[in-house]
């Protein structure tokens, strides 16, 4: 079996608010066209580390980093790094469906309009966009409707299109389906499934059970620190930490 | 029978309350009713169209009127604009904390002073220093000023209330700080701003004490022809006929007539802020 490449890798990773140090040395891989899930308690770090790897962690005062998170051997934290170009190439949804107060159709088009693509192409990408997250036929007659005229969980995949529209070679999602109801929670993990043919995930989630069924790479972070990564169906089944056991089997949460 | 004192001085509280309500719609009541029934008298299709005549005594206010039009486009054009980004600097750049507090300091100072001081210092800068003489550009600049510290509050008020996750959203789609102010920040902002600012038009159109020195005249035969004209305005015109002219008893109908004219002008103004607002607060989802 050939071994799966990661071109995305956290390397010795610290991250202090203040004088807190959040994160505690983490190394992990993320492995191409993979979905891998990072989970742990609350208060874990789990939600700052992804917020690391399109650096939104900058727009916290007084939080330091220190490590490397490098994107095709390019090290993201390099200070010489074009910051927006990372944050297209590594795209990102939140917990919060957080459309713009906007149309549907410029909420897809807004990166592509930031790079003055052509409006031809753009028409293209964002049909493209919508088609991929399975929502296109719900609105392709009201492309130019408020984006909140869509329920949540048509919002939630209304940005997941968005954050695909720039052809990320990786999106981060942050408890993408916490806010969302059982049924719209099933159609983004289906859709995640779909989409790691073409996109690198990394996914934070709370659902232990949501990890189990989607991610093909399971990170268990603990205070801060990763004690555990491995394939999902390893970790789930022969933990090595103790502690990701006792998380795992619902000794604590 | 025992008195219940709670109940008894729950009551007594109630009709209190009842009482200062009534009291203070009488005063509004009254206030409309004595501007309006003084002032319909002389209104006529010629009042609103006809410059005075006669030393003021006859004809109409169009040149007051015209006058009070353009000091308040031309202040707001000059206040909207500085007022926007200064709040947009407040909000999202101003560092550090000390001059933020500062800034804004300095603007609800800039709030609290008496218009009659705006009007002097108006008259210091614009007509003397900077040699534009009593004019509609002086007039206007001073009452951009003073109109400032309204569009700045609203302004700062209408960014803070914009979610936070709209500007990580457009951030995390590469955007830079400047792009995700002016593309998704501000145009979700703007339609506070503007109901702030429609209110501070109301404010604009009704001071004399800051055209008085700048850019008011008692009495012109035509209409401005540019900026650094003197004009009528309607608030200067109503204190014109209130203390100058030979003919007090002919000229106070007018003054009502005049007042009568603003006002509606201004309640005008007010309402279409409250049916913008009302209308943007249905829509609005957030």
């Amino acid at each position: 079996m050939v071994e799966n490449t990661a071109h995305i890798n956290a390397r010795n990773l610290n991250l202090w608010f203040e004088t807190k140090q959040v994160l505690h040395n983490v190394n992990f891989p993320v492995y191409d066209k993979k979905i891998t899930a990072l989970i742990g308690p609350s208060g874990c770090g789990k939600s700052t580390l992804l917020r690391c790897f399109n650096r939104m962690n900058d727009l916290i005062p007084n939080c330091h980093i220190e490590g490397k998170i490098t994107l095709y051997d390019q090290n993201i934290y390099n200070s010489k790094v074009d910051i927006t170009e990372i944050r297209t190439k590594v795209g990102m949804v939140f917990q919060q469906p957080n459309p713009f107060p906007k149309s549907i159709f410029n909420n897809v088009a807004f990166g592509l309009q930031l790079r003055r693509m052509k409006k031809s192409r753009i028409n293209e990408i964002v049909e493209d966009s919508l088609k991929s997250v399975w929502i296109w036929d719900e609105v392709k007659d009201r492309l130019h409707h408020s984006a909140f005229s869509l329920s949540g969980g048509q919002q939630q995949r209304l940005c997941i299109a968005r954050a695909l529209a720039n052809d990320p070679d990786i999106i981060l999602l942050d408890e993408p389906t916490s806010a969302l109801d059982p049924q719209s929670t099933a159609k983004i993990e289906e859709l995640c499934l779909a989409l790691k043919d073409k996109v690198t995930i990394l996914i934070v989630t709370h659902n232990i059970a949501q990890a189990g069924r989607i991610s093909d790479y399971t990170g268990f972070m603990y205070l801060g620190e990763m004690l555990e990564f491995a394939k999902t169906k390893t970790l789930f089944t022969v933990p090595k930490d103790k502690r990701a056991e006792a998380y795992l089997t619902g000794v604590f949460g | 029978m025992k008195i219940n004192i709670r109940k008894l001085s729950e009551l007594t509280g109630i009709n209190l309350l009842r009482f200062f309500i009534v009291f203070t719609a009488v005063f509004l009541i009254s206030f409309l009713y004595i501007i309006f029934s003084r002032g319909v008298e002389v209104i006529s299709w010629e009042f609103i169209t006809k410059g005075p005549i006669d030393s003021m005594t006859a004809g109409g206010i169009y040149p007051a009127i015209v006058g009070t039009f353009w000091l308040t486009i031309l202040s707001i054009t000059f206040a909207l604009p500085l007022g926007i980004f200064t709040a947009i600097y407040l909000v999202s750049y101003a560092k550090p904390y000390w001059f933020v507090r500062m800034v804004r300091i300095a603007v609800n100072t800039l709030a609290g002073i008496p218009s009659i001081i705006y009007g002097l210092f108006g008259m210091t800068i614009f007509v003397q220093i900077l040699h534009m003489g009593v004019s509609l550009l002086a007039g206007s600049l001073t009452l951009g000023i003073l109109a400032l510290p309204v569009i700045i509050n609203a302004s700062e008020e209408a960014f803070r209330q914009v979610p936070k996750s709209f500007r990580d959203a457009s951030i995390a789609l590469g955007a830079t700080e400047r792009q995700s102010i002016m593309r998704v920040i501000l145009p979700a902002a703007l339609p506070n701003i503007l109901t702030g600012t429609v209110i501070s038009i109301g404010r604009v159109a009704g001071e004399t004490a800051p055209i008085l020195f700048t850019a008011a005249t008692f009495y012109s035969h035509n209409l401005p022809s540019s900026v650094m004209d003197e004009v009528m305005a309607l608030p200067y015109h109503i204190y014109a006929l209130m203390t100058e002219g030979a003919h007090p008893a002919k000229q106070l109908p007018i003054a009502y007539g005049t007042s009568l004219v603003l006002l509606a002008l201004v309640l005008i103004v007010s309402a279409i802020a409250i049916i913008i607002r009302y209308k943007i607060r249905k829509n609005r989802k957030w």
